[in-house]
């Protein structure tokens, strides 16, 4: 009885190591490998380059205050918002008189910029992302802030319109998950447009 | 719902029914040891593990023996997980140099991965070594998966085999399941979804410069690390100016794929699945969803295989179906409605089509809107997996109520991989028993008869869960331990703890997050829950396997209840939805039963 549970301890005991090693060394190093062979810059993190600068990663969205630029969803991360070393939610509950005095905060803040502005505003623009680095908002929310952002910028709403349109991505084969626009590469590319102009 | 909501949840379980058979067909194959394609690739590593381990691969185990081999093994599992956390800051794949983790964290996250539960009270990217992640995390959710998937199949064995004692042995079991059923699957996944955008890589964090810099507020301290108050006696405040910053890398895609596919959960980063990095497009949301399901439903047909008669593994699975189908449909209806309390405050909250995703979009994003985030809450809380795209804690009431009842069930519409079905053929077992005395007949179920010991374990199995969950949160709820760690006020506080030790026990790894799961009453008492719910349910089920092997099979008589017609399908679903709502319906109203009703009175 004894000898026979050692030797199943003895088993087990090995049986953990060898199995550490392939599921835990070996697996995770060849699929590096082949990820870093085939799609090497989205396995690095998707970064974009400017002027030989990192810039930021097309997934990882950025912190916009500034009404020349379009601003992201709010970001419950802290101790800054859009911390990326640090993803969190707000996680507050529907009821919870917190989220609504925040909501009615950042309703302020969008109003107080754009004071000529009578829509209704997009949910997601007054709303925390789940990991609090979303990279994307709604066309509608991007659309509510043409505005505000021709202005601040000295160009047509048309010329804006155009930007936001044609920054759009669709759903997945035109119907998985949800149309939006990624902040950062539009503020980005706004950038451009301005110094052109 | 939307049309385009109806398309997208459609599309996703006509994909999971199509899989069923050619997986199931795979994985039985696999278990009665028949070659399966894969034998030239795998064969050979295969023999060399027997061979380095010294195992005998045609021994035979009853059911006390796999048992205590399966104990021995998760044991050393155990203790390599919290072995390596504590020594990570000694150990290579350390970029960010993190420190070791902390003795009451890293049992909790020991506990938590060798049960599968893989409930996440750590913050990965500011926490876990690359190594950490890889040799403590990946392997555990290879192998706990493995283990739920032997369990399951000595339990089919205990109910085909007849007149030994005989189940299987657990290593080769445990082998060929890690072999050839997970680690294919698992590659080809981490592929596709590195394509996507998953990070895959050994490099240490990146530094990203800010377009535009980033500002803040911090109080001043002083050299000791003290706050400085100002005249008014406030805390001082200094303004701090970024620049730039470090985004996290690693070996994410390899330790995702795994996750989704063994049932397990727990994520790379904090936020899991919502992070875009572990989850950048609707195309890998739509791959990661379809891992969580795969196995858990494939494994009906497997089943059917195995005990030779596929009616059976079918009417299982339309069981399961029928329960978790509207279930989705009430989760996403409830999300898209939106929060009442927003009302008044001038936000569109409705669905524009192409335009805006509307709804209750407090901790969801962008990309996956309110269809892929209430699906996916359905489905990882249905199946065992835990993993989120979205914060269930700022759901709407009804929203956060079906991911949690769905876990009240027992984690049997689907399950875990293995530990599901195991579970629902204890509903089965009970319910072959009901069903017998309403009408008078023998109770059996595949030519075995269901006697007073089987009844015994089947109650026990099924007991144990909710007692625990009640116990453990009444607990919680009287002191301070308990209630310090909310985040929530009122009734939404009193979810937030339901919500943890159901999870933890029912091994299902999601939260309500704003719970301050670090704490050490959660970690330590939650840790011993999540060994609880997964130990005591498989030393009953398995001793139901070593009972069940030993008897005759009777030969079909004009006495025995079919079980594989929709009649019997009925009463499984009523049994499972009547234990689950019985046991848990009180602790529900007082939770998000009483906060659907304020909130909506109130607005």
């Amino acid at each position: 009885m004894w000898t026979e549970s050692l030797k199943q301890l003895k088993t087990a005991f090995l049986f953990i190591i060898v199995m550490t090693i392939i599921t835990g060394l070996i697996y995770p190093a060849i699929v590096t490998g082949v990820a870093q062979l085939l799609f090497p810059w989205q396995a690095n993190g998707s970064l974009i380059k400017q002027n030989n600068i990192i810039v930021g990663s097309q997934l990882i969205g950025q912190n916009f205050t500034d009404a020349k630029y379009f601003w992201g969803r709010p970001s419950a991360t802290s101790p800054y918002a859009y911390n990326a070393s640090s993803s969190a939610g707000s996680n507050l509950g529907p009821s919870n008189p917190d989220l609504i005095t925040a909501i009615k905060q950042r309703i302020d803040v969008l109003h107080k910029a754009d004071p000529q502005n009578k829509q209704l505003i997009p949910v997601d623009l007054v709303t925390t992302s789940a990991s609090g680095l979303d990279p994307d908002i709604s066309p509608l929310a991007a659309y509510y802030q043409m505005e505000r952002v021709a202005k601040a910028r000295g160009l047509s709403e048309d010329v804006i319109k155009k930007l936001i349109d044609s920054h759009i991505t669709s759903r997945s084969f035109g119907f998985l998950g949800e149309p939006r626009v990624n902040v950062l590469q539009l503020n980005l590319d706004l950038d451009k447009l301005s110094a052109h102009q | 719902m939307t049309v385009n909501g109806l398309l997208q949840i459609s599309f996703y379980l006509l994909i999971v029914i199509l899989l069923v058979k050619p997986m199931g067909w795979y994985m039985a194959r696999v278990y009665e040891n028949k070659s399966c394609g894969l034998d030239k690739i795998m064969g050979p590593l295969e023999k060399l593990i027997y061979r380095i381990c010294g195992i005998n691969k045609d021994q035979q185990m009853n059911w006390i023996r796999y048992l205590t081999t399966m104990l021995f093994f998760n044991f050393f599992g155990f203790l390599a997980v919290y072995v390596i956390q504590r020594l990570q800051i000694f150990l290579p794949l350390n970029p960010q140099q993190f420190p070791a983790v902390t003795p009451d964290m890293s049992f909790n996250t020991a506990a938590s991965f060798v049960t599968n539960a893989n409930w996440q009270a750590y913050s990965g990217e500011s926490t876990l070594s690359y190594l950490t992640q890889m040799m403590a995390l990946t392997v555990q959710n290879y192998l706990s998966a493995a283990t739920g998937m032997s369990l399951l199949i000595a339990l089919i064995r205990g109910l085909v085999r007849h007149e030994t004692t005989d189940l299987g042995n657990f290593w080769v079991d445990t082998i060929r399941g890690t072999l050839y059923i997970l680690m294919p699957l698992a590659f080809i996944l981490a592929i596709i979804l590195s394509s996507q955008g998953i990070l895959q890589n050994f490099k240490s964090y990146e530094t990203i410069h800010f377009l535009q810099p980033t500002t803040y507020q911090q109080a001043v301290t002083d050299a000791s690390g003290q706050p400085i108050n100002d005249v008014n006696g406030k805390p001082k405040m200094q303004n701090i100016t970024l620049t730039q910053q470090l985004l996290p890398m690693g070996p994410v895609a390899s330790q995702i794929a795994i996750k989704q596919l063994g049932t397990n959960g727990g994520g790379y980063f904090n936020v899991n699945s919502a992070h875009p990095f572990e989850n950048p497009t609707p195309l890998s949301n739509f791959f990661e969803m379809l891992a969580i399901l795969l196995i858990p439903a494939a494994l009906c047909y497997t089943f059917g295989v195995m005990i030779n008669d596929k009616r059976q593994g079918w009417a299982i699975f339309i069981a399961m179906l029928i329960i978790l189908l509207p279930l989705i449909f009430c989760d996403v209806l409830a999300e898209q409605n939106g929060n009442p309390a927003f009302n008044h405050l001038g936000i569109d909250q409705n669905h524009h089509h192409l335009l805006s995703t509307g709804g209750n979009m407090e901790g969801k994003e962008s990309r996956f809107g309110i269809v892929n985030s209430a699906l996916w809450a359905s489905v990882t809380t249905a199946t065992s997996n835990g993993s989120v795209n979205s914060m269930h804690d700022s759901f709407t009431p009804l929203g956060g109520l079906i991911p949690l009842w769905l876990m009240h069930l027992g984690e049997v519409v689907f399950g875990g991989v293995g530990s599901g079905l195991s579970g629902m053929l204890m509903l089965v077992i009970i319910t072959v028993f009901v069903a017998g005395l309403m009408v008078g007949r023998t109770p059996e179920y595949l030519g075995k008869k269901i006697e007073t010991y089987e009844m015994k374990m089947a109650s026990v199995a099924v007991l144990i869960m909710p007692l625990i969950v009640l116990v453990f949160t009444a607990f919680a709820v009287v002191t301070q331990f308990g209630t310090s760690a909310i985040a929530n006020p009122a009734e939404h506080g009193f979810t937030e703890i339901l919500y943890a030790f159901t999870s933890m026990v029912n091994n299902n790894g999601s939260a309500f997050a704003g719970i301050n799961a670090a704490m050490p009453f959660y970690t330590i008492v939650g840790g011993i829950a999540m060994l609880f719910g997964r130990y005591w349910i498989a030393i009953p089920t398995l001793a139901i396997a070593g009972s069940l092997v030993r008897k005759k099979v009777i030969p079909r008589s004009a006495g025995t209840l079919p079980t594989h017609t929709p009649l019997f399908i009925l009463l499984l679903v009523s049994i499972t939805i009547v234990l689950g709502a019985l046991t848990f319906f009180p602790a529900l109203a007082l939770g998000p039963v009483v906060e659907h009703l304020i909130l909506w009175e109130n607005n």
